[in-house]
């Protein structure tokens, strides 16, 4: 424990370094609408506080939640059937592919149009951004497991379910879970980006609002409390892989 | 009665114009140790492979125990070369394994058969560990109660010392030999160390050339139980040199 603290150590080093840096340098242009400084951001945060954590903040969460529970099923979904059947494989692959050369953010709009207001555009923007990760890592790591392990099963009569069950989830694993550490801030990106193209409400709304009154403050800081939230996130799942997999680096 | 019999074996790899295996026949007998040796990529791997259903012959027929191995499940025990330990399984649900498949055993039963196996080749207490904290020689011993409790009369090892060092390896060999006298099982043994085959087997069976044709039969002139002293006999020695000399002359330096 202390010696990863001990790690830890340099990185915050930097990082308040950086934080220093960019102070100085932002004291110097002295324009806070458009470069504000760390230290006017955090006063915002904190001026800003109850709104931020009890309507912008819930409201993205929800949209992330939901985004992140329906990438999760239809990439494992997909990562399954396309591991199942070469064919499939085929046939879903490149689309899968093209998705994620759609610019969201173009036409994002048009998913306003399409599902209104409400929170269903913000998740399907976040959808988008995030089921591929996990479908491309997911189906990897299925596709990762040896076939001597399978063939030593089959000689003790095992079945594809068997297979399946006993040594292809095992080792797609800590694929999934690295597949969930690249998702969870994609998917809060994705709907940050689905708020600030229409919402009435969210950080990425909020965000949105103050440019518009020219407070460059009040722009960083929901997007400060969305890398905490994201980095909080991770740190969690990190926290929950540690528990289950305990054989990586182990082939 | 024999146990394992080819006849007129023939098998064809798809990338490659001719059959690696080509009308062999062979038979093995009940409760015997044969060491199959020949040159790296001689096919006898195939033989095993075909042996225990992962390849099916261009043609010919195998039987075990007198019937055709089409429709029979279980009737052998294949330990590939690596232990093949799932890393995220501990010591103990890996040597479950086959129970889990065979199905219809209860967690009790499968703790105690287990428990059993694991005292049988010397790492009892060993259940809960996990594979990484094992030696080699643990953990091929390992590998070795999981292809036990396949519960088959006819075991296939491939090569299962050969990763293993040269020390390990020959307590490795004297502990099978234990095993196998006391199991009364057939062992058909690959490997590519003529010294390994000769202490091993009662005789050997040497591919003599690739495409397989036949293979030939070579008595080991010492009886069981063995020890490494027998190898020193002028006879031992001289049936090694017979082999290294028919082995050799399949090697292009």
């Amino acid at each position: 424990m202390k010696r990863a603290n001990r790690g830890n150590l340099p990185a915050l080093i930097f990082l308040f370094a950086l934080l220093m840096l960019w102070q100085l340098g932002a004291m110097e242009v002295n324009a806070a609408y458009i470069l504000p400084t760390p230290l006017q951001i955090l006063q915002k945060l904190w001026e800003l506080r109850v709104i931020l954590f009890t309507v912008h903040l819930p409201a993205t969460m929800t949209v992330t939640a939901i985004g992140l529970l329906i990438s999760v099923v239809l990439g494992l979904g997909l990562a399954v059937v396309m591991d199942g059947s070469p064919l499939v494989q085929k046939c879903l692959y490149p689309v899968v592919v093209a998705s994620q050369t759609i610019p969201t953010t173009a036409i994002a709009p048009l998913f306003v149009l399409w599902f209104g207001y409400g929170i269903w555009s913000k998740v399907l923007v976040t959808v988008l951004m995030t089921f591929f990760p996990i479908t491309i890592t997911v189906y990897d790591g299925l596709r990762s497991a040896k076939t001597e392990m399978s063939e030593l099963l089959e000689t003790y009569g095992a079945t594809r379910r068997d297979i399946f069950c006993k040594i292809k989830v095992p080792c797609a694993l800590p694929y999934f879970f690295s597949a969930i550490k690249m998702a969870v801030p994609l998917s809060i990106i994705g709907a940050a980006i689905g708020e600030w193209l229409g919402a009435q409400s969210g950080l990425g709304y909020f965000s949105r609002r103050m440019m518009t009154q020219l407070d460059g403050a009040g722009v960083f800081a929901p997007i400060v409390l969305l890398s905490a939230v994201a980095m909080l996130a991770v740190a969690l799942v990190e926290l929950l892989e540690r528990r289950v997999v305990r054989w990586r680096g182990e082939s | 009665m024999s146990i394992l019999e080819f006849s007129h074996v023939s098998y064809q790899y798809p990338s490659e114009d001719f059959d690696i295996i080509d009308d062999l026949s062979f038979s093995v007998e009940r409760g015997s140790f044969h060491c199959i040796i020949g040159v790296s990529g001689c096919g006898k791997s195939t033989i095993f492979r075909m042996t225990n259903g992962l390849l099916r012959p261009k043609s010919g027929t195998i039987q075990v125990d007198g019937a055709p191995i089409e429709g029979q499940k279980r009737y052998c025990g294949y330990m590939p070369q690596k232990d093949l330990l799932f890393p995220w399984r501990t010591v103990g649900e890996n040597v479950a394994l086959p129970l889990e498949i065979m199905g219809g055993y209860s967690r009790a039963q499968i703790r105690e058969q287990v428990e059993a196996a694991l005292a049988d080749v010397g790492l009892a207490g060993c259940a809960g560990k996990r594979p990484e904290e094992l030696s080699g020689g643990m953990r091929q011993r390992a590998a070795f109660a999981r292809t036990m409790l396949t519960g088959s009369e006819l075991l296939l090892l491939d090569e299962p010392f050969s990763a293993l060092d040269f020390l390990t390896r020959i307590s490795m060999q004297e502990w099978l030999l234990e095993q196998w006298q006391k199991h009364k099982k057939t062992i058909l043994f690959i490997t590519h160390d003529v010294e390994e085959a000769i202490f091993l087997s009662g005789s050997v069976l040497a591919v003599t050339h690739t495409p397989i044709h036949t293979l030939t039969e070579i008595p080991v002139p010492a009886g069981y139980p063995r020890t490494r002293e027998c190898l020193a006999r002028s006879e031992m020695v001289a049936l090694r040199e017979d082999l290294i000399g028919v082995l050799r002359k399949q090697v292009q330096p």
